[in-house]
């Protein structure tokens, strides 16, 4: 069936199967590899994009239900060369180890900073917690998310 | 992992939904927000030949003061009921368990409907359901009908919803000056609850429902019968786990569940002014 969403910005539309998954949409369909597949269960949070501008695990939906939608992915993040501020405080604060589990602890931190626009640590770590960190390297990622709320969280 | 294959089909209405369940039978299943549904069909334990996504019915989408109690619509998503301030001021228990369901990105999908049609005995929802009394609008193929909260959780994941039925709208009692609690015991965030205790206090009456404590969601019968006796929180709390059958699996044992219901239940009864 044909599914179409904007993604990024751009609008794409494919002929795909209703069990489809939205993250074998994005990586095997539409080519956009940086949203990663890592429980396959909606546990660890890997896959989070933006649909219509809220942070869901895009491994427990089908694609055909953001048909229509609009979904944003961590290439859709940065405008050009300009790190969006939360890839530049992620950078800043060295909130990654292997990386893996950045590109949706990404997503679901600018997600978080919409719906808590000044949160204390303790929102910070209560509101990633759909995303695991199997190098657990928390610290810093909570450290990022603050400094790019405007907690200054990099210097303490 | 994928999902068996399968047609998909989209309702546009309520009625257009029933419609498609009377056409396509035991074959169809029906697809809301797709946390509980979609995770099954991925390990393969559900294999519906039709997908029949309701996900999409806006009407069914709504919080509504209807005087003595407050209107959901089965479609409303966690993270409106979790923030709604409807919710908060007259039904607090539901949205403070709510909040502890799964994480943000669940909640931002997943319905109130979607979670208490699945019939799970771990899930936290239906535990507040049990306690604050509420009442499910099924609407069938006869028509509409109204069934009770202890009367819609028939068994494990099993509910009083037919093959050809619709579970429409929660009615949940105003309780505006209630004290609640909702207590989850988990070993780490986002984890199911080993066990969980819902608790309402009104008065002199309570309200208990219990995560993970029998093979369906549960009310906590004799806490609620000695509370309204006059008995004291650590007194009733004692009678949390009588006559009732947890499961044991890796997390806990019988015994242990049988401990943390009493537990769980006292803070609850504690935190909620009993």
């Amino acid at each position: 069936m044909q599914v179409s969403m904007t993604i990024n910005g751009a609008l794409v539309s494919l002929d795909v199967e209703p069990r489809t998954l939205l993250v074998h949409y994005l990586r095997d369909h539409a080519g956009l590899t940086g949203t990663n597949v890592g429980c396959d269960t909606s546990s660890c949070g890997a896959c989070t994009v933006h649909l219509d501008g809220e942070a869901v695990k895009s491994c427990t939906m089908f694609a055909v239900q953001a048909d229509d939608c609009a979904v944003t992915t961590i290439e859709g993040l940065a405008d050009g060369d300009v790190l969006h501020p939360m890839q530049q405080a992620f950078h800043e604060c060295h909130a990654l180890q292997c990386g893996y589990c950045t590109p949706g602890m990404i997503m679901a931190a600018v997600s978080l900073l919409d719906e808590v626009p000044n949160p204390t640590e303790a929102e910070v770590r209560e509101g990633l917690e759909g995303n695991l960190c199997r190098c657990t390297g928390y610290h810093n990622i909570v450290k990022a998310v603050l400094q790019a709320a405007g907690g200054g969280g990099a210097g303490q | 992992m994928i999902p068996a294959a399968f047609d998909y089909v989209r309702a546009e209405s309520a009625g257009h939904a029933l419609e498609l369940l009377a056409e396509h039978g035991d074959e169809a299943k029906l697809l809301a927000g797709g946390h509980s549904l979609i995770p099954l069909m991925k390990f393969r334990l559900a294999a519906p030949a039709v997908v029949v996504d309701i996900g999409r019915i806006t009407e069914l989408s709504y919080v509504r003061d209807a005087g003595d109690h407050l209107a959901i619509g089965a479609l409303t998503r966690h993270r409106e009921i979790e923030t709604n301030a409807l919710v908060g001021s007259q039904a607090g228990l539901l949205a403070g368990a709510t909040a502890k369901v799964g994480d943000p990105q669940v909640r931002h999908r997943g319905t109130i409907g979607g979670a208490i049609a699945h019939g799970d005995p771990a899930s936290d929802i239906p535990a507040a359901l049990l306690a604050l009394r509420a009442t499910m609008v099924i609407d069938g193929p006869d028509g509409q009908r109204q069934v009770s909260s202890d009367d819609f959780f028939t068994g494990f994941l099993e509910t009083a919803i037919g093959e050809q039925d619709l579970l429409t709208e929660i009615r949940v009692p105003k309780v505006p000056d209630a004290g609640w609690s909702f207590q989850k015991f988990n070993r780490r965030a986002q984890d199911w609850a080993i066990v969980g205790a819902a608790v309402l206090v009104n008065g002199g009456t309570c309200g208990v429902g219990l995560v993970n404590m029998d093979s369906r969601p549960v009310r906590a019968a004799g806490v609620e019968s000695a509370i309204a006796g006059g008995a004291s929180a650590a007194d009733a709390a004692a009678a949390a786990a009588d006559g009732l059958e947890p499961p044991a699996d890796l997390n806990a044992g019988v015994e242990y569940r049988q401990h943390l219901a009493r537990v769980l239940t006292r803070r609850g009864l504690e935190e909620a002014g009993a």
